[in-house]
């Protein structure tokens, strides 16, 4: 017993940053770019996707004995699609200016990597139990990405967090210089880039050998 | 046709697929090492998109759309919330068909391209292409052209990204960048370049 608690720990807590799903296996990217300008939408994407990815990887795990496997995309593909209109439905009925904001970004949790490589790569192979649990640590493993970037985007970007004024803004008497390229979309590239830099110096057996 | 032709320019520079708008990164980063496979990529990312957003733009406006039933006598039909479902759906009949005509009629293309065009549709430049087409509400000669043209535009970038890797193997960097870590800051400096093509009227 004592070594399935460890191992269901390490299916829960390990993506975070011993096998990060966008830092060391480039799934789910497009996302995690595009829709970190405001930390609020980086935490309802985050949310929205690791709910997708936990219940995903549960019902495949739980059909998985009865998906034959030339077809297994297509339904495995009906799954996550089922799953993501539900949220779709929710987001806009509970919070419709969101929605507005994630605009087609909700629907693309479909395409997103991360969803169909876990359900091929784990929950394909794992009961149920250890396959949502799997779900989970990696939708937190997406989540911790998204959440620290924008946290640093919107604190530089416009001083603020969630909504809040932390650094005053000289625009409106403080003393705070916003910077500029960080609320450009593209400025996650360098972001992501540094935290890789980042994890692989803490964790140096994540660096890659040379060709 | 001037109109198209604007269409056709800005969705290959100003809304670039890779660089603008972030779709389609997670192949865009990982299948970028070598020019030629590139290329290949690219070219097929172009054929599934020039077929795939009109297609499902004709399925969208006459089945999906709310009251777009009315031929068939359900005026108050509104099935716009199966969109991701079908979408997906067709993307990946499309893709399925295309590999099986190219195995059957061009074995020459299909030895080239073959191997990508399962990867295709998981990529999420194909469904963003379709979504940003029915939320723009083109028209079948519209999304034909944003089809290609975005296409187009993705092609551009990956060739870009992988001819710039090519030459970057020789550079002797810090351990913890090198690979993944350094393809980032050259797509992010490419989307910089990118961004001056933002606010060009056409």
């Amino acid at each position: 017993m004592a070594s399935n608690a460890k191992e269901m720990k390490k299916a829960l807590f390990g993506p975070i940053i011993d096998s990060n799903p966008i830092a060391l296996h480039v799934l789910g990217i497009c996302s995690a770019l595009a829709i970190t300008t405001k930390l609020e939408t980086a935490l309802v994407m985050s949310l929205a996707l690791t709910s997708v990815l936990a219940f995903s990887n549960l019902f495949i795990s739980i059909i998985r004995n009865h998906i034959p496997s030339s077809v297994r995309i297509i339904i495995q593909m009906t799954i996550i699609a089922s799953l993501v209109i539900v949220v779709d439905q929710i987001l806009k009925a509970y919070s419709y200016e969101i929605s507005k904001q994630l605009s087609v970004f909700v629907g693309l949790i479909i395409t997103n990597c991360i969803v169909m490589g876990r359900a091929e790569a784990y929950a394909m192979k794992s009961p149920p139990m250890m396959s949502l649990l799997d779900g989970i640590g990696n939708g937190l493993g997406y989540s911790f990405i998204l959440i620290v970037i924008g946290t640093i985007k919107e604190l530089f970007g416009f001083g603020t967090i969630l909504g809040f004024e932390i650094l005053p803004l000289v625009t409106n008497g403080g003393w705070y210089q916003a910077n500029g390229l960080l609320i450009l979309p593209f400025s996650s590239f360098f972001l992501i880039g540094g935290m890789i830099w980042f994890i692989r110096t803490i964790r140096p057996e994540q660096v890659e050998p040379k060709d | 046709m001037e109109h198209y032709v604007g269409l056709l320019v800005r969705s290959i520079f100003v809304e670039n697929m890779a660089l603008s708008l972030f779709l389609g990164m997670c192949t865009f980063l990982a299948v970028s090492k070598k020019v030629a496979t590139s290329m290949g990529l690219g070219i097929a990312v172009i054929v599934v998109l020039g077929i795939s957003v009109p297609v499902n733009q004709v399925i969208y406006t006459n089945i999906l759309a709310p009251g777009a039933l009315a031929w068939a006598g359900f005026p108050d039909a509104d099935l716009s919330f199966l969109s991701f479902l079908t979408f997906i759906g067709v993307i990946a009949a499309l893709v399925q068909i295309l590999e099986m005509s190219l195995d059957k009629f061009f074995p020459a293309l299909y030895n080239a391209l073959g191997i990508f065009l399962p990867l295709i549709t998981v990529n999420c430049a194909i469904f963003g292409g379709v979504a940003f087409a029915v939320q723009r509400e083109y028209n079948v000669t519209e999304s034909f052209v944003y089809g290609i043209g975005s296409g187009i535009g993705w092609a551009l970038a990956i060739v870009l990204l992988a001819a710039v890797r090519e030459k970057l193997k020789y550079a002797d960097m810090p351990d913890g960048i090198r690979g993944l870590g350094s393809v980032f800051m050259i797509a992010g400096l490419m989307a910089l370049g990118f961004q001056s093509f933002t606010g060009i009227a056409i």
